[in-house]
């Protein structure tokens, strides 16, 4: 990114430079010029929007979690006095309330991250391969099952909150009044309940990207291969088992490091479910770090637990792109 | 698979039938919940739940404007969503088009850079940016903190990243052929791409501005960090019905679709640009 401000000058002066005199060169020597400075000024206001709204932030976060950033120091941040290592000691202190909230809320977070993208992909491929052959209804099912992916999630999750109501909500009385599955009303966002609850909102919302992506990635697959298994015999099966599967593995490489990533950083649904201090089995790091900073006030410590996810996150991202590429030329992008 | 020449056997069309339908089920229980109880009267949605309503009426899609101030989160949301897409988007073209047809230093450090700002929590820079934001307040007068300007500009980049993957794959998959007719005729770079690219990548173009919208639209986080009264946008607006005393289920239920109907309409009509696009250009 340093880059876009620096080079561009370079390459446009050696052009230039080979030739006689007069007022044609010299005019010449800007259209080169531009061309060759021209990608950058196309990138520049993509650069410089990144740069002041995740890079500055970051690099900002990353100095603030070595500081005492409480209330006082909001107003100049910079006058705030250094704490050293400090707030990541207490971050990861497992004796202190302060680590196994922390703890906890990872674990959390792990459990739902790696159930949530398990069933987004699986809900999603398996609808996009049996919808990939045309039936009746198949365009009005297909705008169905995005709706919601389209939904705002507040408007989603504000009405899966209704539903989970204890007294008057839709799935205690489906569960106890009408099917008498259960003898008593269990509560659904307090307790260990919240889990479910916020799982279950969560793969409902997510699934049809996942069901998008691998809509898209089937298309690509060239007819010729399944006329040719035909003609050797394959059953459908066969077909979606060696042949639709395996031409899925690219983009299922990045569709679940997708997932995961936004699964893991999801604020909107616990928050939207919960509001501000979700209950413990529910509790995100998202969330965790939101209350830990803006409800008390503590920036410092917050900035120090997000930068342990970030260096959590980038671990995971790169161990997962290492292993899953073994063998294969990392061509994307 | 369309044209095989055998139908499928029983075991697969079973199979199927009862997969769509259940998971048909899944998907569409809350959305009828949504609309049936948006159309209850308020006795029917304060004690035990019931599938339809005792009397039709749509005196919550009245009253829903006066319980909190809905019209003004609504154009709160326009704007703020409205201007950070048509940016993104014109930002998103300029950098795609760079990266897909210049071969210059510093390409591959911007693309993965850009790429993995995918990756941060937003929680990471939600704290330095609000910081950011009011230090720059305090020092230029320049109000980005609260207002819908801080906000347009936060929403932007979030979906700048996609955007430019998405159409960096979009416009590879324009032949060059045609750049070069263009450069033949006469035509600069940039002519070429108002000429020749965009109007060639208007379905990729579109699915990233739908992207871009429902991103900005939804979004939770920073709009509850950095708005205040008077720019709240119906992300966190919506959340004022809770707060009332007595929750008034069938106007939340009705204000949820009220704000979701443009969005939901709005992407399942241009759904098959998303589809397109993300067939030529994301998921190669």
């Amino acid at each position: 990114m340093a880059t876009a401000t620096q080079d561009p000058t370079l390459p446009g002066r050696r052009t230039a430079r080979p030739g006689g005199a007069g007022s044609r060169r010299t005019r010449r020597r800007s259209p080169r010029l531009r061309r060759a400075s021209l990608p950058y000024l196309l990138l520049l206001p993509a650069a410089l929007l990144e740069l002041l709204v995740h890079l500055v932030p970051m690099l900002t976060g990353i100095l603030a979690s070595f500081k005492e950033l409480t209330q006082f120091y909001i107003r100049d941040w910079s006058a705030a006095p250094w704490r050293g290592l400090e707030n990541y000691r207490v971050s990861v202190d497992l004796d202190a309330p302060v680590g196994q909230d922390l703890l906890n809320s990872f674990f959390v977070t792990c459990v739902f991250s790696v159930l949530a993208v398990g069933m987004c992909w699986l809900l999603g491929t398996a609808a996009a391969i049996f919808m990939q052959e045309n039936f009746r209804g198949r365009g009005l099912l297909r705008a169905v099952f995005l709706t919601p992916y389209a939904l705002p999630v507040y408007a989603a999750a504000i009405t899966w909150a209704f539903m989970f109501q204890r007294d008057n909500g839709m799935v205690n009385h489906v569960l106890v009044d009408q099917l008498g599955l259960l003898d008593e009303r269990p509560f659904w966002l307090l307790g260990d309940n919240s889990f479910v609850a916020l799982a279950v909102v969560a793969i409902w919302k997510t699934w049809p990207f996942a069901f998008l992506i691998v809509m898209a990635a089937l298309q690509n697959i060239p007819k010729e291969l399944y006329e040719a298994a035909a003609i050797d015999g394959a059953g459908i099966w066969q077909q979606i088992r060696k042949i639709t599967m395996p031409s899925l593995h690219p983009i299922n490489r990045v569709l679940v490091l997708v997932l995961f990533l936004w699964t893991f950083n999801d604020f909107n649904t616990p928050y939207i479910l919960f509001g501000d201090s979700a209950p413990a089995p529910a509790n995100l790091i998202s969330i965790h770090i939101y209350q830990s900073s803006f409800v008390t006030w503590n920036f410092g410590t917050g900035s120090a637990m997000s930068v342990l996810l970030l260096l959590f996150l980038l671990v995971v991202t790169a161990g997962y792109l290492l292993v899953t590429s073994r063998g294969r030329k990392t061509a994307d992008v | 698979m369309s044209s095989a020449p055998t139908a499928p056997p029983r075991s697969f069309l079973w199979a199927r039938a009862v997969f769509l339908t259940l998971l048909s089920g899944f998907v569409l229980v809350p959305v009828f919940v949504m609309v049936s109880s948006s159309l209850k009267p308020l006795q029917d949605v304060s004690g035990r739940f019931r599938w339809l309503p005792s009397g039709l009426t749509i005196r919550p899609y009245f009253d829903i404007w006066d319980t909190v101030p809905l019209a003004r989160y609504f154009a709160n949301s326009v704007v703020v969503a409205g201007v950070a897409t048509v940016l993104s988007v014109i930002i998103a073209i300029f950098a795609a088009y760079a990266v897909s047809r210049y071969d210059f230093p510093g390409k591959r450090v911007f693309t993965v850079t850009v790429l993995s700002t995918q990756m941060f929590p937003g929680i990471l820079f939600l704290l330095p940016l609000f910081l950011i934001y009011v230090n720059i307040g305090n020092a230029t007068g320049i109000a980005l903190y609260g207002s819908r300007g801080g906000l347009i500009l936060t929403y932007l980049t979030f979906s700048l990243p996609f955007s430019i993957w998405m159409l960096i794959g979009y416009f590879a998959s324009i032949p060059r052929a045609l750049d070069e007719a263009a450069a033949v005729d006469g035509c600069g770079p940039v002519a070429t791409l108002f000429r020749i690219v965009i109007p060639a990548a208007i379905p990729g173009i579109v699915a990233v501005a739908v992207y871009a919208f429902m991103t900005a639209w939804g979004e939770v986080l920073f709009a509850s960090i950095m708005t205040d009264d008077t720019t709240r946008t119906l992300s966190v607006g919506l959340q004022g019905y809770a707060t009332q005393n007595d929750v008034y289920w069938n106007q939340v239920m009705a204000a949820s679709l009220t704000v979701s109907v443009p969005i939901v309409a709005g992407f399942l009509l241009l759904q098959r640009y998303l589809v397109a696009g993300l067939t030529a250009g994301a998921v190669k």
